[in-house]
C-alpha cells in the first residue's frame, strides 16, 4: 500500500503527543529537551507532508522545515547551556529542584 | 556704522568668563581665577567705552538726533508676521551710557573682589557668578526686543539670587536670597501680563515697532489699546502699569522694597554692583525704554511712577536715618536715589525742554551708579577691617583708614549733593524737573534730600569719627590695614568719577526724544536744595561727630516716630502677617490638606490595591516548569476549541 497524506498525518500526530506527554511527566532536563526535539520534528514531518501532497509545485513547506531545523539546533545549545549552569547550582538535572527560582 | 561683533563681544565676554570659572575653576584655576575674570571684564569694558564714543561722537547723530540703532538682529522665535522674538541689540543713547556703567562698575568691583575675597574657599565661583551677572545684565541694557529684556531680567534675578545667597553656610543669607528671589519673581509676574497686553494690543514685541505703534495717534494699535477697557482704565494704561510693576520689583519701589535691605547678606563688592549700581537701576532703565509710551499714550501710568518714586524716595530716606547697620543704611538710601530717578521720569514730558526729567534721570543713574558703588566699597574696606557690619563698633577710624575716609567722605558730599560733585547737578535737575511740572513731589524730594544728607553723615561720622578706635582682641593678631592696592584702586578711580562726572554736559547726549537739550543752571533755586542738604550735614556733625548722649535723647523724645522708623514702619511684619496668617491659612492649608489627603490619597491606594491583588494571585508563579506546560497546553487547545467551533 502506498503512504498517504494520512499516514504521515498520524505519525506526526502521534509524534506529537508522545512529545508532549514526555516533557509534561519527565523530570529529567534532558528528557523535556528530547521531549521537546520529537515535538519540533512532528511539526517538520507535517510541513513536509503538506508541501509533497497538497502543493507539490512550491516549495514552501521544505523551506519551514530547514529553518525549523536550523532553530532547533540553536535552541538545543541554548538549553544545554542553560542545564549545565542549573547543574552547576543544583548538582542535579531534577527539573523540581529549579523551583526556588519562583515568584 | 557700529561694529556689532564688537558690541556682541562686549556682552559675551563676560559669559565666558562664567563659563571658563563654571566649568574648570573650581579644578584647574584655582588661584588665577580672579585674574583671568579681570583681564576679561576689562577687555569688556574698553569695548564699551569703544562703542559709547563711537556712538555719541561719530555715528549715533543724524542730522542732530541720536538715532536708535539696531546693528545686529536674530529671528529666534517666530510665532506669526511681525510678532516674533529676536536676539537683537538696540543701541541708542542709554544703551550706550548703560554699557559704559555696567561694565565699568563690574570691572572695578571684579578688581576689588580680588582684595576683599582673597583666600576665600569658592573663589572661582564667586567670579563665575559675577560673569553671568554682568552678561545677563549687559544682554538687558542691549536687548531689542520686550521678551529679549524680559529673559534677560530673569536671568538678573537669578544670578542676584546667587550671589546673595553666596555665603550659603548662614541660615540668613539663604533667607535672604529666597526673599529676594521670591519678591522680584513676584513682580516679574506683573511684568509679564504687562508684556502680553502691549504684545496682543500692539500685535509685535520689537521694541521700535511698539514704541512706534503706541504713540502715533493714527495707529490702528493705539486705537483698540486705548478703546478696551477694564475698570475704567484702558488696556494700554494697564499694560504699562503691570510693565511698572515689574521695575518697581527689580528697583525696590514701595511697597516691593522688602528684599533690599535683606539682599546686603552678600558680600560687600556684590552689594556695590547688583543692589547699587547696576540691578537696581533695571526698573528705571525699563521705564525710560518704554518712556514715549509712558509720556504720549499713558501719561496716569506715569503719574503712578512719578507717585510711587517720591514715597520711595521719602520713606527709604526716613528709614535710613534710623538703622545702624552700615550696609542697611547703604541700601535704603539706595532705594531712596531710585526713587529720585523713578520720579524724575515720571514728572517728564516727552521731547524738547519738557523732557527735562527723562535726562536728569539718567543723568542721575549715571552718577549715583560712580558714588554710591564708591560708597559701598569704602565700606566693604570698613567692614573688612572692623569684621563687623554694626556702626556701633567702628567710630575713628580715619587714622587707620585714610584712603577709604578720604574718598568715603567724596561720595557722602556726592550723594548729599553739594557742589561741585557729581550728585549735586543730578539731582539739581531732578529738582528742577520736579519743580517744573509738580509741586507736591518737588517739596517731597526737597525733604528727602535733606534727609539725605544727613543720614549720610550720620554714618560718615559714626565710621570715621565718633569715639576712637579700640581694636578687639581676636582682631589685633590678624592685622592687615586697609586692603592693599587692588582694593584702594577702585576707591580712587571711583572717587575721581564722583567728583568730575556731573560736569559732563549730559542733555547734549541724553533726552527723551534724541535730541539735544541745553539745561540752563540756575543759581537761586540750588539755593534751597544746598542749604538743606548742608543743614543735614551739619545737624549730623552736631550729633555724632563725637560720642555723646543726644542722639539717645532725640530718639527718645521722637520715642513713637523713631521705633517706627526703625522698623521700617513694620512692613515687613505687614507682609508676613498677609503671607503667613491669611495666605498659608487660607489658602495654603486647605491646599496642603487636599495634596495629602486626596492627590497622594488616589495614588497610594492605585499602589495598595495592586500590592494586594498580586499577593494574591503570585501563587500561580510555582517555579515548576511542567505547571506552567500544563497551563499553557490547556489555553492552546482552549483557544482551539473556540477557534474550531465557536467561530463561525
Amino acid at each position: 500500500m502506498e503512504p498517504g497524506l494520512y499516514h504521515l498525518l498520524f505519525i506526526s500526530a502521534a509524534l506529537f503527543f508522545i512529545g508532549v506527554y514526555g516533557f509534561l511527566t519527565r523530570r529529567n532536563l534532558i528528557a523535556m529537551l528530547m521531549s521537546i526535539e520529537l515535538i519540533l520534528n512532528s511539526v517538520n514531518l507535517n510541513f513536509i507532508a503538506f508541501n509533497k501532497y497538497v502543493w507539490a509545485d512550491k516549495l514552501d513547506g521544505l523551506f519551514f522545515t530547514i529553518f525549523v531545523i536550523a532553530i532547533a539546533a540553536a535552541e538545543a545549545a541554548v538549553a544545554i547551556a542553560i542545564i549545565i549552569n542549573l547543574t552547576k547550582n543544583f548538582q542535579s538535572i531534577d527539573v523540581e529542584e529549579t523551583e526556588e527560582m519562583k515568584y | 556704522m557700529p561694529n556689532a561683533t564688537y558690541i556682541m563681544l562686549i556682552v559675551l565676554l563676560p559669559l565666558l568668563s562664567f563659563l571658563i570659572m563654571g566649568l574648570f575653576g573650581r579644578t584647574y584655576l584655582k588661584n588665577t581665577a580672579g585674574i583671568i575674570s579681570t583681564c576679561l571684564s576689562f577687555i569688556s569694558t574698553c569695548l564699551a567705552f569703544y562703542t559709547a564714543y563711537g556712538y555719541f561722537f561719530e555715528y549715533g547723530k543724524i542730522n542732530g538726533v541720536y538715532q536708535k540703532l539696531i546693528p545686529f538682529n536674530y529671528l529666534w522665535l517666530a510665532f506669526s508676521e511681525g510678532l516674533s522674538i529676536n536676539m537683537g541689540i538696540l543701541l541708542d543713547p542709554i544703551t550706550a551710557m548703560m554699557l559704559v556703567v555696567v561694565t565699568l562698575i563690574s570691572l572695578m568691583v571684579h578688581i576689588y573682589s580680588l582684595g576683599y575675597l582673597k583666600g576665600e574657599e569658592r573663589f572661582p565661583t564667586y567670579y563665575a557668578f559675577l560673569g553671568l551677572f554682568t552678561f545677563s545684565m549687559l544682554g538687558l541694557v542691549v536687548a531689542s526686543n520686550i521678551f529679549q529684556i524680559y529673559i534677560f531680567w530673569e536671568l538678573v534675578g537669578v544670578s542676584s539670587f546667587l550671589l546673595i545667597g553666596y555665603y550659603y553656610e548662614k541660615p540668613s543669607a539663604v533667607a535672604a536670597c529666597k526673599k529676594a528671589f521670591i519678591v522680584t519673581r513676584f513682580a516679574d509676574l506683573g511684568f509679564l501680563i504687562g508684556i502680553l497686553v502691549l504684545s496682543f494690543y500692539a500685535g509685535t514685541l520689537d521694541f521700535n515697532t511698539l514704541i512706534q505703534r503706541l504713540t502715533s495717534p493714527e495707529s490702528n494699535e493705539l486705537k483698540s489699546a486705548l478703546a478696551a477697557s477694564f475698570l475704567g482704565i484702558s488696556a494700554l494704561t494697564w499694560g504699562m502699569i503691570l510693565v511698572f510693576v515689574g521695575g518697581a520689583g527689580k528697583s525696590a519701589m514701595f511697597p516691593l522694597h522688602i528684599w533690599l535691605p535683606d539682599a546686603m547678606e552678600g558680600p560687600t563688592p556684590v552689594s556695590a554692583l547688583i543692589h547699587a549700581a547696576t540691578m537696581v537701576v533695571a526698573g528705571v532703565f525699563l521705564v525710560a525704554r518704554l518712556f514715549p509710551i509712558f509720556a504720549i499714550s499713558a501719561p496716569d501710568a506715569l503719574e503712578i511712577v512719578a507717585y510711587v518714586g517720591a514715597i520711595s524716595a521719602l520713606f527709604a530716606a526716613i528709614i535710613a536715618c534710623t538703622q545702624t547697620d552700615i550696609k542697611r543704611v547703604l541700601a535704603f538710601s539706595t532705594m531712596s536715589q531710585i526713587g529720585f530717578m523713578m520720579f524724575a521720569l515720571g514728572v517728564s514730558k516727552y521731547g524738547g525742554e519738557e523732557g527735562l526729567g527723562y535726562t536728569a534721570s539718567m543723568f542721575h543713574l549715571f552718577t549715583h551708579a560712580l558714588f554710591k558703588a564708591l560708597l559701598f566699597l569704602g565700606a566693604g574696606a570698613v567692614i573688612h577691617f572692623v569684621h563687623s557690619n554694626n556702626m556701633k563698633d567702628m567710630g575713628g577710624l580715619r587714622k587707620q583708614l585714610p584712603i577709604t575716609h578720604f574718598t568715603f567722605l567724596i561720595a557722602c558730599l556726592a550723594i548729599s549733593g553739594v557742589p561741585p560733585f557729581a550728585g549735586f547737578f543730578s539731582k539739581e535737575e531732578i529738582l528742577l524737573a520736579a519743580f517744573q511740572h509738580n509741586q507736591t513731589i518737588y517739596w517731597m524730594a526737597l525733604i528727602t534730600s535733606g534727609l539725605t544728607a544727613f543720614y549720610m553723615f550720620r554714618l560718615y561720622f559714626s565710621i570715621f569719627w565718633n569715639k576712637s578706635y579700640h581694636p578687639n582682641h581676636q582682631d589685633e593678631h590678624g592685622h592687615h590695614g586697609e586692603g592693599g592696592f587692588v582694593m584702594m584702586m577702585p576707591l580712587v578711580l571711583l572717587s575721581v568719577g564722583a567728583c568730575l562726572a556731573g560736569f559732563i554736559p549730559f542733555g547734549k547726549f541724553v533726552s527723551s526724544d534724541g535730541t539735544a537739550l541745553v539745561s540752563e543752571f540756575h543759581l537761586q533755586f540750588s539755593i534751597a536744595p544746598v542749604a538743606l542738604g548742608l543743614t543735614g550735614i551739619f545737624t549730623a556733625l552736631f550729633l555724632y561727630k563725637t560720642e555723646n548722649d543726644k542722639p539717645d535723647k532725640m530718639a527718645s523724645s521722637l520715642r513713637a516716630l523713631y521705633q517706627i522708623a526703625y522698623h521700617k514702619f513694620y512692613i515687613d511684619e505687614i507682609y508676613l502677617f498677609i503671607t503667613q496668617k491669611i495666605l498659608f491659612n487660607c489658602i495654603g492649608k486647605p491646599a496642603a490638606w487636599f495634596d495629602k489627603n486626596v492627590v497622594d490619597g488616589l495614588v497610594n491606594a492605585t499602589g495598595n490595591t495592586t500590592q494586594v491583588l498580586s499577593e494574591k494571585i503570585k501563587k500561580i508563579q510555582s517555579g515548576k516548569v511542567q505547571e506552567y506546560a500544563v497551563y499553557f497546553l490547556v489555553g492552546v487547545f482552549g483557544l482551539a476549541m473556540v477557534f474550531i467551533y465557536m467561530w463561525k
